[in-house]
């Protein structure tokens, strides 16, 4: 019964308490490079969750046999295995979007979470709770890229998964894009913003 | 059999296993997927060129589209004369860093199916602010009058330098003549409100794109010059 409690906060734990972006601040980089438009933040969030949980359940169903001398390098060269393996399947299955995400999705490799998990939890615990746990913190993840994405294409193209949402009606009484809004200094604020709504509704989140 | 863990032994063997499933894990993905990879890079291709002539396609149909469009296909070299048939299969980015006399260059003709005009495309290569930047420029039959422009990059500023590939853009280079007075001279881009110091037909640079658009300026000069022969001769067909 423990056991039960443990994976369902193992699970849904990331997504809001221990949000890797908002509480943790892990992964800013791509956060702000690929979420100027809807899609791309989607499937760079799906790619992460993919790789997270799987680098997890491997990393852990190998972690008693890992010399510990090189243990950072075998995760190393089981995440960047799967980066491949995903960006190979979106050049071939989705074009467009990896053309977008371009370099991002090879720069997954690098992304703190990733090497977090891995090593705070993947390492120590067996292979169910760390796919969980991989999935729990891909989808926090991939919710504040997307609530990223949807402000910033809203506001920045009037566009939302290209799809015209802003009536033509509002240009013609002088609503202008904010151009602003595509650039990526426009994500840490929204970032920032989503820190600040964060914390005032979670009180023990706020430091002295 | 107790192994020890921490021994060198074991490391470097643990390593090659791991490297070795990897690899060849990866081996096998790339192997199976690259058909489909390449006929996503085709498909793309064919796309923007049919975009230089105002031709857009549902992603299913791009191919069919543009062999009912490109209805012939060769390589000149500098001279004019005809050295090849197939330029889709030309690397327009390697050949554009080549001496100008050694120069593939790769001509697309295009039949308009609704009044039988026909247009020359050429491919142009060349750099911007943060990478590479690329197009297509059709041309009327006449060697000289610009029909359509395409232009893409890989990494310009959104909002600035990207906006090249806007029509807003690309759409200024129509009507635009690449011969003026006899003489060979590409379409330019320069500030809005200047000219350019030769007479040579130019269009309004992006505002905030300086370097972008010098880079289309650069690009137009550099990949078009090696087609004067080509283009003479069409005009004065």
């Amino acid at each position: 019964m423990a056991d039960k409690v443990s994976n369902k906060s193992v699970l849904f734990n990331p997504f809001s308490k221990n949000n890797p972006v908002i509480v943790q601040v892990l992964g800013i980089c791509s956060v702000l490079a690929v979420t100027a438009k809807l899609e791309p933040s989607i499937v760079m969030g799906l790619s992460v969750i993919a790789v997270l949980a799987f680098s997890n359940v491997i990393i852990s169903l190998l972690r008693n046999t890992i010399p510990t001398n090189i243990r950072i390098i075998v995760q190393l060269v089981v995440v960047a295995g799967l980066v491949v393996i995903v960006s190979q399947l979106l050049q071939a299955y989705a074009y467009d979007v990896s053309k977008q995400l371009s370099v991002f999705i090879g720069l997954i490799i690098t992304n703190c979470i990733l090497m977090g998990r891995l090593e705070a939890f993947a390492m120590a615990n067996r292979p169910w709770p760390s796919f969980l746990d991989g999935i729990g913190n891909g989808v926090g993840y991939a919710i504040i890229l997307v609530i990223v994405g949807f402000f910033r294409e809203l506001l920045g193209s009037g566009t939302l998964l290209s799809y015209q949402v802003v009536p033509q009606a509002f240009y013609e009484a002088g609503y202008v894009n904010n151009g602003l809004m595509i650039l990526p200094p426009m994500a840490l604020i929204v970032v920032a913003c989503i820190i600040w709504v964060h914390r005032s509704h979670n009180k023990e989140l706020q430091e002295d | 059999m107790i192994m020890n863990k921490q021994s060198n032994s074991y490391t470097i063997i643990y390593i090659i296993a791991l490297v070795l499933v990897v690899g060849s894990a990866l081996a096998l993905t790339a192997m199976a997927l690259k058909p489909l990879q390449q006929e996503n890079a085709d498909a793309d291709k064919k796309r923007q060129i049919l975009a230089s002539v105002h031709v857009t396609a549902e992603a299913d149909e791009i191919s069919s589209t543009f062999d009912r469009y490109v209805t012939d296909q060769f390589i000149v070299n500098e001279k004019g004369e005809r050295i090849g048939d197939n330029a889709f299969a030309v690397n327009v980015a390697n050949e554009s860093k080549e001496a100008a006399d050694i120069r593939q260059l790769p001509v697309y003709i295009c039949t308009l199916p609704d009044n039988g005009a026909t247009k020359y495309i050429l491919p142009v290569y060349g750099a911007g602010l943060w990478g590479p930047i690329w197009g297509y420029v059709a041309l009327d039959a006449d060697g000289s009058t610009v029909y359509g422009a395409y232009f893409a990059h890989q990494g310009e500023t959104p909002g600035l330098g990207a906006e090249i590939e806007k029509p807003a853009f690309s759409g200024q280079f129509e009507g635009k003549q690449m011969f003026k007075n006899d003489r060979f001279l590409p379409v330019t881009v320069v500030k809005a409100g200047q000219k350019p110091l030769g007479d040579e037909d130019y269009v309004d640079a992006v505002s905030g794109g300086t370097i972008t658009s010098k880079g289309v300026a650069a690009m137009l000069t550099d990949c078009l010059m090696p087609y004067k022969n080509f283009l003479e001769t069409l005009r004065t067909r």
